[in-house]
């Protein structure tokens, strides 16, 4: 079977690459228009639906988290994490987990490059900003103790050693372990959101606890702010799913229609759950629902049917209320913002259900086992699989960052004193709202 | 001289203003105030942790008047006013004032208010 792909891609190739070689403006402003789209998810989006979550005393400084992480990962990714990541490596062995350093600070890309049918340039700032969220994410689950210092080169590290290596094994073209497999991950289930919600969990633990973690009220700073956020990110997620169809195009439409009702679904299956549980819909019950479907639906966003987004926006915001309700009291970590129980979580769903989902559809599908044979289970398992691999990566990788961060900064965590006044004033100087 | 102090639910503060304005009572002095009685707290809930919120906000009404006589007036539109029947209506206290003076003027007690 595999010959026999070869054989046709071979075929298939030269008319391919001779058909896309052109640049088609349509394709062109659809693209720079994601990038944009995907940027405001973090500075604005992600920002304040994390610092309305956050107290008072650490509001500025949990958007200075997400903020600081964004500029710091863009930069990081056009030193070399887009050489990691996107890269060719001349050997296979290295191929198959990185991309190698041949692109390092863009080297070797000219302006007149073509991705498919746009630039290669947008190519690179458009998954700048996937490298630069996907660290974002992972701040919720560590905000109000930890160093900002210690932040900053976690960043650094995290978005070589750990984004770019996975986004390779990925996304990275023929050679790379989970491409070849033939993992199905349309706009980042694995790669941003299990990714970043795992990274988040392990800096939890790494880190320890908020001082008075269940036993002093910890009450949010505003809610509409985190409500406000969670629009902005439904705004910006049609550039990251429907984006991540690389085109204006009829497979973005699939994407942007199914990318909207996971979403809708999704936030009223949350608000209904809380309802019937707590007798009272809350805002944030609501908010938080919108984000678990955005981070389903986003593996599948372009295999999916209008079914499949039914089914995983319902899903996505079960097993998120589950994570945040249940899990975390079960095992009594400190995951302050839910990046874990809602981007990890809902992410995985996602990417499961993406490999039961996906429609046997030969102009949807990209290759591996259902495109080629209609091989559901052997889909379904390699889902499992990139799942492992991604998890595995990201657990061993996080915890040598933080290590390492840890060790040049003199420890991860703030002094008490410092805790207790809050991180705005202590690591700021600056307050997040003067009444 | 009696002072009355009454804590009252918020909401019903136009009412027992109009009420005491309606007995003839003619200043008073209100705050902003938090606590708890029989009402006890009430509780908020953030993606499932819950937080008792112990001290609930009333208004807490002052007023000092000149005569028991008139203490019952205000005592009784107080009442009238800030009567919901359910738990949480507030409380009046009436105690005795020694002394009052009138900053402008100079005046004491009786002549003050």
């Amino acid at each position: 079977m595999k010959k026999f792909l070869a054989m046709l891609t071979l075929l298939a190739l030269p008319v391919l690459t001779f058909a896309e070689d052109k640049l088609d403006s349509g394709d062109t402003a659809w693209m720079m228009m994601s990038t944009a789209l995907v940027l405001l998810m973090t500075p604005a989006g992600l920002a304040l639906f994390y610092t309305g979550m956050t107290r008072s005393k650490n509001a500025l400084n949990t958007f200075t988290m997400v903020m600081g992480a964004f500029v710091l990962a863009f930069v990081v990714w056009i030193l070399a994490g887009y050489s990691i990541a996107f890269g060719t490596a001349e050997s296979a062995g290295v191929q198959t987990f990185i991309g190698g350093f041949g692109n390092v600070f863009l080297d070797g890309i000219k302006w007149t490059d073509l991705s498919g049918s746009y630039p290669t340039y947008v190519f690179v700032a458009f998954q700048g900003t996937f490298a630069a969220i996907t660290i974002a994410i992972a701040s919720g689950s560590v905000i109000g103790r930890m160093k900002f210092s210690t932040w900053m080169v976690v960043v650094a590290l995290w978005g070589l050693v750990v984004y770019a290596p996975i986004t390779h094994m990925v996304w990275g073209g023929d050679g790379a372990l989970l491409f070849d497999a033939g993992a199905l991950d349309f706009a980042g289930g694995t790669v941003v959101h299990m990714n970043g919600g795992l990274a988040g969990l392990v800096l939890a633990i790494l880190v320890g606890k908020r001082a008075g973690y269940n036993k002093v009220a910890m009450k949010p700073f505003s809610i509409i702010l985190t409500a406000v956020g969670a629009a902005l990110l439904w705004f910006g997620w049609y550039g990251f799913n429907a984006g991540s169809a690389f085109g204006a195009n009829a497979i973005a439409g699939v994407a942007l229609l199914t990318t909207t009702i996971a979403t809708a679904v999704a936030g009223m299956t949350w608000m209904i759950i809380e309802w019937f549980i707590y007798k009272k819909p809350t805002l944030l019950g609501v908010a938080s629902g919108i984000v678990a479907g955005l981070v389903a639906i986003t593996p599948a966003a372009g295999f999916v049917g209008v079914g499949g987004a039914f089914i995983i926006g319902i899903g996505g915001s079960v097993i998120g209320f589950f994570g945040v309700v249940v899990l975390k009291k079960m095992f009594k970590y400190d995951d302050s913002l839910d990046a874990f129980g809602i981007h990890f979580l809902a992410g995985l769903w996602g990417a499961l259900m993406t490999g039961v989902l996906a429609l046997n559809d030969q102009d949807l599908l990209w290759d591996g086992p259902l495109k080629e044979s209609g091989d559901r289970m052997g889909q379904f398992m390699v889902q499992v699989e990139s799942v492992l691999v991604v998890g595995a990566w990201t657990l061993v990788g996080t915890v040598i960052v933080y290590f390492v961060a840890s060790a040049l900064t003199g420890g991860g965590r703030v002094d008490d004193e410092s805790e207790e006044i809050g991180l705005d004033e202590s690591i700021h100087g600056e307050r997040g709202m003067n009444l | 001289m009696k002072k009355i102090e009454a804590i009252i639910k918020p909401f019903k503060l136009e009412d027992v203003k109009e009420a005491l304005v309606e007995a003839g009572i003619e200043g008073m002095t209100i705050s902003e105030v938090k606590g708890y009685g029989r009402q006890q707290g009430h509780s908020e809930l953030y993606r499932g942790a819950e937080y008792v919120v112990e001290f609930i906000p009333k208004v807490k009404i002052e007023i000092v008047v000149s005569s028991q006589e008139f203490a019952d007036t205000a005592v009784n539109a107080i009442k009238e006013a800030a009567h919901t029947g359910k738990i949480g209506d507030g409380k009046i206290f009436v105690s005795d004032i020694s002394s009052v003076v009138r900053v402008r003027t100079g005046e004491t007690d009786e002549e003050a208010l």
